[in-house]
């Protein structure tokens, strides 16, 4: 294991050493303007966070909120600007851009051995139409809320509500160009800038899982922006193509909304699947088992998730024969996803594993992506979801998917590529102690919430009866500790900026391309380019089965 | 051949106008226009499902709403339709030539098709304010804004929403459309293309065909079967 390779051992000639893409040049404007994938990287992942403490402290005050039965800190109007901005919060400013934009942006190039994306101004203008869309969202907020829930359903969005939705939905739409333009990016560089010697088959895994999500961004999102376009111009112009008193279809905008948001948790989980990919890897270290099965199920599930939009509409009004066929459609998604389960576990099996901190992160992203996929077939089951429809059954059930597996991911990312990003190792036992809480705090907020769900505890109310007064403030007794384990993740990583031991090239030892240049790495990412000649995980010498 | 004749893709540097220069992250200038090409391609993409959509509403109320929209198309100007579908078929045409002449070097005549063009893009946009203003002075407007009178068919306001809708953001693209050709107008100018670079007008170009084929879909649509 090369633990103390430093800057020289890397081959650098005497004009780069000790230069890395944070300190070869300095002062805001430098990076207001960079085009350096690293450096734009950098600023998102500073942005997506900024996203999550924001919809963190949104999701605190909602639970806070349903600590009592009756009226604990708001009344009925802003708890449902409340969870309306945490939820648009994390889904738009937090988990679609999380990992692409920042972890996919940082290293896709450095992973195939590319100076930086095809197309790097672009990339800079993403990162730029991100922030417009998200000052546009702030606005929103301070300008009155919103109030319609993140997805806009009309007639209420277009017509009823009194709050900024225009705003709003306007910032979602700027982001969404944002989206279409860095998948562009992806899908181009991934095209064209792969380093000699590696071809598709020797990709890693994170990288088919940026391309699959890329291939969704490119192919979705133009349908939300336009379904935005019409929402914001029936809200100003009342043109009724949504209002039904003018003639108009409010569920046509929940087919459009579903034929992109439905991809667009694929966005999200895709992305998940591919960190923890690279993660089980390094730390079982061992070639992953079933590479080109992972990869093409990426892709596979890419493509199914075009066809099941329909089933967030069961109890919309839809014919009974759209509805089943629906519902079949979506127990295919669970097939790709079911590969990838037993792919991980056949890596793991017979690896030696290392309990690293990022490797905590990838196990507990394996339990909670379970228990979120299988409570998914649930609801994918036409029947079990008249029943579970709109109650607390499915918000348990898209935060396993969105927070327990993406979001863990995500987090066992940044810790996993820290060093590589920063050149600083980070307090392990206080990294531990950061992760013990989150994952205790994480099931003890939501587990809860399946049983509150099953009994019948319909979602978005702020009040509800006494009889599921204990399992509510159970639960946001939880939300707590959860909170608390971010908090000292966060503390974490923060401290070990100023105080962290300076970074090997490689810590975990990992058999992929970002690992063999110096931590920070050089601002073109590597002095020569790589010629690969290994496979994907493949080490020089392979000593594990 | 000399090594950076090779990573320019086997051409000599001095064919090349001065200004271009391949990227430093792209390995040959043939991989950096590739690339590019690449990408307009599927910005094109994404721009149709952007139009499907509106298409697919299209669909949706026209069956929905079967008399109102006949009725409602027979108030569009087909004549002024009509021009404007030729206007803009002419102008993808020159946009065509030019592309082909910048590739061969002849830098006058690139000009001089690039500017009929614009004045083409310029003519469909004057043709269109006249259409629009009739439609505002006869009240034939959006949803709620539809004051028409003499209608005998409900929610004719339908049918205009989604004929604003597709012609607005359809005009929208020919504006952005122009700016884009006066852009690479003024580098030709320049000198900045030559027959080894002219991948800048290539994907102007593509975009502008664009722009020509979602009108050869509206005009049949909205004009002519209602
Ligand atoms: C700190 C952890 C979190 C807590 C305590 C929390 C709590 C809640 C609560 C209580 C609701 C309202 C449920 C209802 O009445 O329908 C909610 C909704 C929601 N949450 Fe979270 N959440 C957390 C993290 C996340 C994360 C990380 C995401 C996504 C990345 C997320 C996405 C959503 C969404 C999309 C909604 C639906 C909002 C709506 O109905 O418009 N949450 N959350
Ligand atoms: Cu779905």
């Amino acid at each position: 294991m090369a633990n103390t390779a430093t800057v020289d051992e890397l081959g650098h000639s005497p004009e780069v050493r000790g230069k890395n893409y944070l300190n070869q040049t300095a002062g805001v404007w430098s990076w207001l303007t960079t085009v350096d994938h690293k450096r734009i990287g950098i600023m998102y992942l500073v942005s997506v966070l900024v996203g999550f403490g924001l919809g963190g402290i949104f999701a605190l005050l909602v639970r806070l909120e349903l600590l009592t039965a009756k009226k604990t800190i708001m009344d009925a109007s802003q708890y449902n600007q409340a969870f309306t901005l945490h939820g648009a919060a994390m889904v738009f400013l937090f988990i679609i851009p999380s990992i692409p934009a920042s972890l996919g942006n940082f290293f896709l190039p450095l992973m195939i051995g590319a100076k930086d994306v095809a197309f790097p101004r672009l990339n800079l203008l993403s990162l730029y139409l991100y922030w417009i869309g998200a000052i546009f969202m702030l606005a929103a907020i301070v300008t009155g809320g919103v109030d319609t829930g993140w997805t806009f359903y009309v007639p209420y969005a277009s017509g009823v509500s009194t709050t900024s939705v225009i705003s709003a939905t306007f910032g979602v739409f700027v982001m969404g160009f944002s989206s279409i333009l860095t998948g562009l990016n992806f899908i181009v560089t991934l095209h064209k800038l792969r380093a000699p010697g590696m071809s598709w088959y020797r990709m890693p895994l994170f990288l088919w899982s940026l391309y699959a999500t890329s291939i969704i961004q490119v192919l979705a999102t133009p349908v939300l922006g336009i379904t935005l376009l019409l929402l914001i111009f029936e809200r100003a112009f009342h043109i009724g193509i949504f209002d039904p008193t003018l003639g108009g279809d409010p569920v046509l905008f929940q087919h459009f909304f579903w034929f992109y948001s439905h991809p667009a948790v694929y966005i999200m989980i895709l992305p998940g699947m591919g960190v923890a990919t690279e993660i089980l890897a390094t730390n079982a270290r061992r070639r992953v088992f079933g590479y080109k099965a992972i990869a093409f199920s990426s892709v596979a599930i890419a493509l199914v998730s075009f066809l099941v939009w329909g089933h967030h509409m069961f109890v919309s009004g839809q014919s009974e024969l759209s509805s089943a066929i629906f519902s079949f459609l979506t127990f295919f998604v669970a097939i790709p996803s079911g590969v990838k389960m037993f792919n991980w576990l056949g890596t793991l099996w017979g690896g030696s594993i290392r309990f690293t901190v990022p490797m905590l992160y990838g196990i507990a992203f394996l339990f909670l992506f379970a228990i979120g996929g299988l409570t998914g077939l649930f609801l994918g089951m036409l029947s079990v979801d008249l029943h579970l429809h709109d109650t607390y059954f499915v918000v348990a059930h898209f935060h396993y998917v969105m927070m327990g597996s993406t979001a863990i991911a995500f987090f066992g990312g940044l810790h996993h590529w820290w060093p590589k990003m920063t050149g600083k190792m980070y307090d392990e036992k206080l990294a531990r102690v950061g992760f013990a809480l989150t994952f205790i705090g994480f099931n003890w907020t939501f587990f809860t919430q399946f049983i509150l769900g099953t009994r019948g505890m319909p979602r978005r109310y702020y009040n509800y009866l006494d009889q599921f007064q204990p399992l509510h403030a159970f639960s946001t007794y939880g939300s707590w500790v959860l909170g608390t384990g971010f908090l000292i993740t966060f503390i974490c990583l923060a401290r070990s900026l100023k105080t962290g031991a300076p970074a090997p090239a490689d810590p975990w030892g990992g058999a992929t391309l970002e690992w063999k240049t110096a931590s920070p790495p050089i601002t073109e990412n590597f002095e020569k380019a790589p010629i690969v000649t290994l496979d994907a995980y493949e080490r020089p010498a392979e000593e594990t089965a | 051949m000399s090594a950076k004749a090779e990573a320019l893709g086997g051409v000599e540097e001095s064919k090349l106008s001065p200004q271009f220069h391949v990227a430093h992250h792209f390995d040959k200038a043939d991989t950096q226009f590739d690339a590019g090409r690449m990408g307009v391609w599927l910005f094109l993409v994404t721009e149709i499902l952007l139009f499907g959509g509106l298409f697919c509403a299209f669909a949706i109320f026209r069956s929905k709403y079967f008399p109102s929209f006949v009725e409602a198309h027979h108030h569009l100007d087909r004549v002024m339709g009509g021009i404007n579908t030729i206007v803009l078929i002419s102008s993808s045409f020159t946009m065509a030539l030019a592309v082909r002449s910048a590739q061969k070097n002849e830098k006058k005549k690139t000009t001089i098709l690039l500017a009929i063009t614009l004045a083409c893009a310029a003519m469909f946009l004057v043709v269109k304010y006249f259409e629009y203003s009739h439609k505002i002075h006869d009240g034939l407007l959006p949803g709620g804004n539809f004051t028409a009178a003499d209608f005998a068919s409900g929610h004719p306001g339908i049918f205009f929403a989604i004929y604003f809708m597709m012609t607005g953001i359809h005009g929208v693209h020919v504006v952005i459309g122009m700016g884009l050709i006066l852009w690479i107008l003024l580098r030709n100018q320049k000198n900045e293309f030559s027959s080894r670079y002219y991948a800048p007008v290539e994907n102007v170009g593509l975009y502008w065909h664009l722009v020509d084929l979602v009108w050869i879909y509206l005009f049949p649509l909205l004009y002519l079967v209602g």
